[in-house]
């Protein structure tokens, strides 16, 4: 058992001067996705309206300018706010330290190799793949 | 992964039943309270006392001292000023965090239920270990620092918008009811520094006469120390002293974006 007192334990490793920078993009990033997320699912649920949503329908709504940015805006704020979120459920509720640690170095990583996979592809079919 | 299940030999079991001394009156009520001594090396149990309530005080306290008086002389619980300013008889009673002494048994709908303040060590019966919760707030240093030397012989001046400020604020009595309600200083009640530290921490960050704001500041910015708060309100809703912690919180988060 390690003899500390109290007061040292509870000063730690000090402060990390971190945090703000996290919860605010957390913040505006929920932000940007209230709309956007409106905005695909209205998207989605026309394309099936209006004629079938068929990969053709899709490349042609996905090649006009406005659809192409907001789609790429969409997704990138998606995964980052989903990294951003499940770093937080780890540091909440993972207690020890290797299994915080392997959860959040795999979420990054997740989300990151999901974001450029899916930003590749939004690319791909926009420009006419 | 997260602590979810009890830890070992901390199953609560069913203990005594200690009726109420002289027979049972017209206004008998049960109470239902946790009992835990490390000495014995028992698991805890819950004990149930018949309490005479016509021949009783009005408040949960009076009815934890009457069995300690009459039944139980062995049930622990701190108490001292037995009029809300103090602190000391902070318990978890009827589900929710208060003051023993300022909880009317009136309020208590069926058995009364009386545990220690949750998820913090237990001494023994109802006493939780603060050692955590103090040393925190010696982390926040609260007092008052400046490196002006008063003005000769006069009180450092603080006009009444700014004195205005601090109402909300210096009331706390540090009872811990509102830390020990928040699910954030459940799981991670080493480094986040819990409701009642932070109401502090602000009590002192927006005093107009302290000049060592940024360094308080700094201390605080971190993802851990304030940052695990996730507005749950919890320490808000329990507050026996009706203040609002969560704002306080929300004010200091506001403070460290706008420094940035």
């Amino acid at each position: 058992m390690r003899i500390q007192t109290p007061l040292a334990r509870a000063r730690h490793l000090g402060s990390a001067m971190e945090g703000p920078e996290h919860w605010w993009m957390q913040r505006m990033t929920s932000l940007m996705l209230i709309p956007l997320t409106l905005w695909f699912v209205a998207s989605m649920w026309w394309l099936v309206v209006d004629g079938g949503f068929t990969y053709e329908a899709l490349r042609d709504w996905l090649s006009g300018p406005i659809s192409a940015v907001l789609m790429l805006l969409f997704v990138g704020a998606t995964f980052y706010h989903l990294k951003l979120g499940m770093q937080v459920i780890a540091e909440d509720y993972i207690i020890g330290k290797v299994a915080r640690w392997t959860f959040i170095i795999m979420i990054t990583l997740g989300c990151l190799t999901g974001a450029v996979a899916t930003l590749y592809a939004v690319v791909a079919v926009a420009l006419g793949g | 992964m997260s602590k979810f299940n009890l830890p070992k030999n901390s199953k609560i079991r069913k203990g005594k039943h200690h009726a109420a001394p002289g027979g049972a009156g017209g206004k008998t009520r049960r109470f239902k309270i946790y009992r835990y001594d490390p000495d014995s090396g028992d698991n805890p149990r819950t004990d149930t006392f018949d309490v005479d309530t016509e021949n009783c005080g009005q408040m949960v306290l009076d009815a934890l001292i009457k069995i300690k008086d009459e039944a139980d002389p062995s049930l622990t619980f701190r108490r001292s000023c037995r009029e809300g300013i103090c602190g000391s008889c902070a318990m978890n009673i009827d589900g929710t965090n208060t003051l023993a002494c300022t909880k009317p048994l009136d309020e208590v709908r069926g058995e009364v239920r009386i545990y220690p303040l949750p998820h913090m060590p237990v001494v023994k019966d109802l006493v939780a270990d603060m050692a955590n919760f103090y040393a925190q707030y010696t982390l926040i240093e609260p007092w008052l620092k400046t490196d002006t030397p008063p003005p000769a012989s006069r009180e450092r001046l603080q006009g009444p918008e700014d004195r205005a400020k601090l109402d909300g604020l210096y009331e706390c009595i540090l009872c811990a009811c509102c830390s020990t309600s928040c699910p954030s200083y459940w799981w991670n009640g080493d480094r986040y520094l819990g409701p009642a530290i932070l109401l502090q921490a602000y009590r002192w960050l927006i005093d107009s006469r302290d000049e060592a704001t940024g360094e308080r500041l700094d201390e605080l910015e971190d993802s851990f120390r304030v940052f695990r708060c996730h507005t749950i309100m919890n320490c808000t809703r329990t507050c026996p002293k009706s203040l609002n912690p969560a704002q306080a919180i929300g004010a200091i988060k506001m403070l460290l974006m706008e420094r940035r």
